[in-house]
């Protein structure tokens, strides 16, 4: 059998003017977070197929009129790419700010304050105010499953609860209902959580949602505390099965 | 020279803000021997002056009366600072936004009253479709979020506005702090 020539396995790329090689296949953001260079993201998870929904991770690639997202763009020889210009800086605070004024996230009392992903992200990229209008739309809070919560003013849409119910759990209650921001997750066919068939009460959702959309029920302002950590691993197992 | 002419002002807020600017414990008595409070409820003043160098400002703009009170303030002061999360985002006063007014005092003083059951009709502001951040309705300068915003990051924003500097408080404070 022939061997495959190297070149074809490792390109050599540049990130923020640095020198880096990659195995072929990587994203962009995988080969920045393994050289320790920081991108922001909401819609990635590690373990879950990246989706390219949220557009905070987006990047400048040398010779390209548009950005790119870097959960989604493969590393390949030759590219010089930029993660953190001013250009980029003012959409991802523009991005924030208008999931911010988008639906009803009262930080003040919300369960996840204090360890939610869109707070985090906020502070850490200047977020000071939201300079868009905000909408005040209603949005149902649906508490019919016994032991979850899912509040749709403070969902932003990720698909990490869609992904990790249908990937990681298999049992695919999540989908997505309407169209650009008249969007919602729904369980099975729009059903009340509660009356779903599908949902073994696993508690996955719950822990991939980066927000306090998806929480334990029995948890007050300040107090639910995601653990997403497991989600590697359990890909890493499934990948090795023999 | 004459000092800074400092404000302070209460919206439609639980006061905590203010709770948490007098938590600045010691640095209240330097505050006080550098600036002169000209106005707002720590002291006595009924008329807001001329010419104010800033006014930091507490609570959501809900009724026609802080609406009011915003716009004078806008246009007698140099630097209006949104103080805490109500005058920043709307927060808590504002999760009546997705009702009516009537709809809003229905639910209050008749479905949730035990006695008395009628609104208010006399006496008190009227209130604004929706209960909204500062910087919707006039030009602010200068953001602290927090539910309330630590003393720490009041702190940093006060004597960086002391030092001619318009503060940016991330590193101290961002929104449900
Ligand atoms: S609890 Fe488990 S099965 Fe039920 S919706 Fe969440 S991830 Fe799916
Ligand atoms: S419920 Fe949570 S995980 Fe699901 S789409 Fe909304 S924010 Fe994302
Ligand atoms: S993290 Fe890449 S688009 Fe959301």
């Amino acid at each position: 059998m022939a061997a495959t020539p190297v070149s074809t396995e490792v390109v050599t790329l540049k990130l923020n003017d640095r020198d880096v090689s990659a195995t072929r296949g990587q994203t962009i953001l995988e080969v920045a977070r393994e050289q320790g260079m920081e991108i922001p993201t909401l819609c990635f998870l590690e373990g879950l197929t990246p989706w390219g929904a949220c557009r905070l991770c987006m990047i400048e690639l040398k010779g390209s009129p548009k950005l790119l997202p870097a959960c989604t763009t493969k590393a390949a020889e030759g590219m010089e790419i930029v993660l953190d210009s001013d250009r980029l800086k003012k959409y991802r605070k523009m991005i924030l700010e208008l999931l911010f004024a988008e639906r009803n996230h009262v930080c003040a009392v919300c369960v996840s304050n204090g360890r939610c992903e869109l707070q985090d992200l906020a502070q850490k990229n200047g977020v000071t105010h939201v300079r868009f209008p905000y909408r005040y739309a209603k949005y149902e809070v649906d508490s019919t499953h016994d032991l979850f919560r899912l509040d749709h003013n403070r969902c932003i849409m990720c698909t990490r609860c869609v992904r990790v119910c249908h990937e990681i759990e298999g049992a695919h209650v999540w989908d997505l209902k309407g169209r650009g921001i008249e969007t919602e997750v729904v369980a099975d066919n729009n059903l009340p959580w509660g009356q779903s068939e599908s949902c073994t009460r696993c508690g996955k959702c719950i822990h991939a949602c980066p927000v306090g959309a998806l929480v334990e029920k029995t948890t007050a302002v300040n107090e639910m505390k995601k653990r997403s950590g497991f989600l590697p691993y359990l890909t890493t197992m499934r990948e090795n099965r023999p | 020279m004459s000092k800074p002419k400092i404000a302070t002002c209460w919206l439609d807020g639980c006061s905590g803000c203010h709770m948490s600017f007098l938590d600045m414990d010691e640095f209240l008595v330097e505050f006080a021997q550098k600036v002169d409070v000209v106005w707002g409820p720590t002291v006595d003043p009924k008329e807001y002056p001329k010419d104010v160098d800033v006014c930091i400002i507490e609570g959501a703009v809900s009724s026609d009366e802080d609406l009011h009170k915003l716009e004078m303030i806008r246009s007698r002061t140099k630097i209006l600072v949104s103080l805490g999360d109500c005058a920043v985002t709307g927060n808590v006063p504002g999760m009546r936004n997705a009702l009516k007014v009537p709809q809003l005092f229905e639910r209050a003083y008749v479905e949730n009253a035990a006695v008395n059951k009628r609104a208010p009709n006399w006496g008190v502001p009227k209130h604004l479709p929706t209960a909204r951040p500062l910087h919707e309705h006039v030009k602010i300068d200068a953001w602290i979020p927090g539910c309330p915003p630590p003393a720490k990051a009041i702190h940093f924003a006060v004597t960086e506005l002391l030092a001619g500097r318009i503060p940016d408080s991330t590193e101290y404070t961002r929104f449900g702090k």
